[in-house]
């Protein structure tokens, strides 16, 4: 596959065309009508959930949000491919691959509302908290890779991070330890043509970014991102391929952030309405529906009445994280440190004896 | 016992918890084949193996951002920064990460890394060779730093550094790397994270100062008792966590306090000692606590560096104003 997708020749693996229709047979993963069906429903639960904490947002119950919109065919592949022992190394924009290795609806509520609580990941297996500083995450990829190696442990890192992070200087690190050492990590790249309003011309000036895997010795593909049958295919065979030589890759995903960067920004001043149409036509959820439909394995009716489902329960689970959320006092010092020094303790009792007197005060 | 100089015990320390626990390994530019720049971890690579003690590629942040990984997934990490002025391109990954990743997960990952950093200056080098930066990772959340002055305190303070569940920033007094010997326990001993140690005692001025200037505090010292003058003097020995109490009870008894420090002078470690004196010895007090620390200025290049390093006569100049004021 590294040889047919040469990101030199700037070829890009797809396996259904905007139509829905499969272009190249050979390539489409193995799935029965059941997963394949799954996956489609997966996708349409990160749609509802993402379009719902935006809407949360615009009504004052959350804070800033990280859309997902237009990009969720690529967290939803990666969640379908990692399994329980594997590692996910986020960014912010993998809202399928979170919820796949266990992290809860109400965990992304937590952290939507400004809560470290959010980052808890009480169920789920070997998954980083999201990381804000662009890029620094894919080093912690590199060294999980080295610890995986080091333990002799059947297990893959696979890390994500956007276009603008490959002009960081952390992701040509990360690409370079992981390459020096031999490591099972997958680099994921979500180019999702911008980073904030800069478009992705104007962060490299190589052919692609799948073509920079070449500099470290590792392979590359370029994907696209919005095509789920491409991204499954580009994730198994990197997973197999990461596992059994023990090498990086890494995976360039090429999709269209809909949304907004996060719910702070306004895309409507640095892009088009005719680009956002075009990319409306290669839409991840239109793609594979049309696909299904063909299949008589989907209908308008199915969609409605599950996007319905999905909605209430979203909508239940808020509410319930909305009322029992709490932030006591001593969360904000107890996990600065494993063992907490005697002066973080000073300064805690230090604070009450204050709340204590300004609540005799009232 | 043997005799040690403090390169020969960081030495001991590392090849002490190698030897004990699997998951440590030991990382950095040169650290692995070569020993490091100072020979510090040398013969590990070739007792402990070359997964174990590694030279990685030669990049800070990668070294500092892999480490985090590595604790996630379950290593111990100790890792070295060849010098204190090339420590920065790893301080994103220190503020960002490596001190935030236990509060941000509310505890699910702990960073036990240790970053191992030459640092000072008096070894007439090249510029970035010779900084006193400490100041600025005391003021991080979430990180412990700690400062030998002994070989015996640097195998202890190391072995309990390795040990923390915390990340620590071990800093190494290079100028004095090779200039003490001391008979050190062959055996595995700790010396505690957080607390000073009180070197001298006296009664007229407590001095607190930290690594290499331990030893100049202690030559302006012998001036001192020429003088007349008796002097405490405590070894920080761990700059965060502060050992509050030790020092806050020296200058109650001495009524005078000075910092001796080789970092920029404002803002600084001793910019906290002289706070910490006047919030818990206010009344205690009998002249203004003073700082002998370096000028605000960028560190000379050798042919100025004779300005710029703490003297014992200007240490003892400073001695005798405070007890004279």
């Amino acid at each position: 596959m590294f040889d047919q997708f040469d990101p030199a020749e700037d070829k890009m693996l797809q396996v259904i065309d905007n139509n829905g229709k499969v272009i190249s047979k050979e390539l489409m993963p193995h799935l029965s009508d059941d997963e394949m069906v799954k996956l489609y429903k997966d996708m349409l639960f990160v749609r509802t959930l993402d379009a719902m904490i935006v809407s949360y947002q615009r009504q004052g119950r959350v804070f800033t949000y990280p859309p997902n919109y237009g990009q969720e065919a690529i967290g939803v592949a990666a969640g379908a491919t990692l399994r329980h022992e594997d590692w996910l190394v986020p960014a912010f924009r993998e809202l399928g691959a979170w919820l796949a290795k266990g992290v809860s609806v109400r965990e992304v509520f937590l952290y939507a509302m400004g809560h470290e609580d959010g980052f808890k990941f009480e169920d789920a297996n070997h998954v980083l908290p999201f990381s804000v500083p662009i890029a620094s995450q894919l080093l912690h990829a590199s060294g999980i890779g080295y610890a995986i190696k080091y333990q002799k442990k059947d297990e893959v890192a696979m890390a994500f991070v956007g276009d603008g992070g490959t002009s960081e200087g952390d992701f040509h690190e990360a690409l370079n330890f992981a390459g020096v050492w031999k490591v099972p990590v997958i680099f994921v790249v979500q180019n999702n043509q911008y980073a904030i309003s800069v478009p992705v011309k104007m962060q490299t000036a190589s052919m692609n970014i799948a073509i920079k895997s070449k500099a470290y010795g590792i392979k590359g593909l370029k994907v696209d991102g919005n095509d789920i049958f491409a991204m499954l295919a580009a994730f198994r065979y990197a997973h197999d391929y990461a596992r059994k030589e023990q090498q990086a890759v890494l995976i360039e995903a090429v999709t269209y952030r809909k949304g907004a960067h996060t719910t702070s920004d306004d895309p409507s001043k640095y892009r088009t309405t005719e680009e956002e149409m075009e990319w409306d036509k290669k839409d991840p959820l239109r793609r594979m529906k049309l696909f299904l439909e063909k299949k008589k394995l989907w209908s308008d009716a199915e969609e409605e009445r599950l996007t319905d489902e999905y909605k209430k329960e979203i909508d239940r689970q808020f509410n319930e994280t909305e009322q029992s959320v709490q932030y006591p006092l001593e969360d904000a010092f107890r996990f600065t440190y494993a063992e907490m020094p005697q002066d973080l303790r000073d300064q805690q009792i230090e604070h009450e004896k204050f709340l204590q007197w300004k609540n005799a005060r009232k | 016992m043997k005799a040690m100089n403090i390169v020969n015990a960081v030495n001991d320390a590392l090849d002490i918890k190698l030897a004990e626990d699997q998951t440590i390994v030991v990382y950095g530019e040169d650290t692995g084949f070569e020993g490091g720049v100072f020979r510090v971890t040398e013969g590990l690579q070739k007792k402990h193996g070359v997964e174990r003690v590694f030279d990685s590629p030669l990049a800070e942040s990668g070294i500092a951002g892999t480490a985090v990984g590595m604790a996630a997934a379950g290593l111990r990490p100790v890792i070295e920064m060849q010098f204190c002025g090339f420590i920065y391109p790893a301080f994103n990954q220190i503020i960002s990460h490596i001190t935030r990743m236990h509060n941000r997960s509310r505890g699910k990952y702990k960073m036990p890394i240790v970053i191992r950093l030459p640092y000072g200056g008096g070894i007439n080098a090249l510029e970035h060779h010779s900084e006193s930066m400490e100041a600025m990772f005391a003021h991080i959340p979430g990180l412990k730093i700690v400062v030998p002055s002994t070989p015996h305190d640097a195998k202890g303070l190391l072995i309990s550094a390795i040990e923390s569940d915390d990340p620590v920033l071990f800093l190494e007094p290079k100028r004095i790397y090779r200039a003490i010997k001391q008979e050190v326990s062959e055996e595995k001993f700790s010396v505690p994270i957080g607390k000073a140690k009180v070197l001298s005692q006296g009664t007229d001025v407590t001095v607190v100062a930290y690594g290499a200037m331990i030893r100049e505090v202690q030559k302006a010292m012998v001036m001192a008792k020429e003088a007349g003058y008796s002097v405490e003097l405590i070894d920080l020995r761990t700059i965060y966590p502060l050992d509050k109490e030790t020092i806050a009870g020296s200058v109650k008894k001495t009524g005078r306090i000075i910092f001796v420090g080789e970092e920029p002078r404002s803002f600084g470690v001793g910019s906290e000692i002289m706070a910490l004196a006047n919030e818990e010895a206010f009344l205690h007090l009998e002249a203004p606590p003073r700082r002998v620390a370096a000028f605000d200025v960028i560190v000379p290049y050798p042919r100025g560096e004779h300005h710029y390093m703490i003297t014992p006569e200007k240490i003892f100049y400073e001695i005798e104003r405070t007890i004279k004021f």
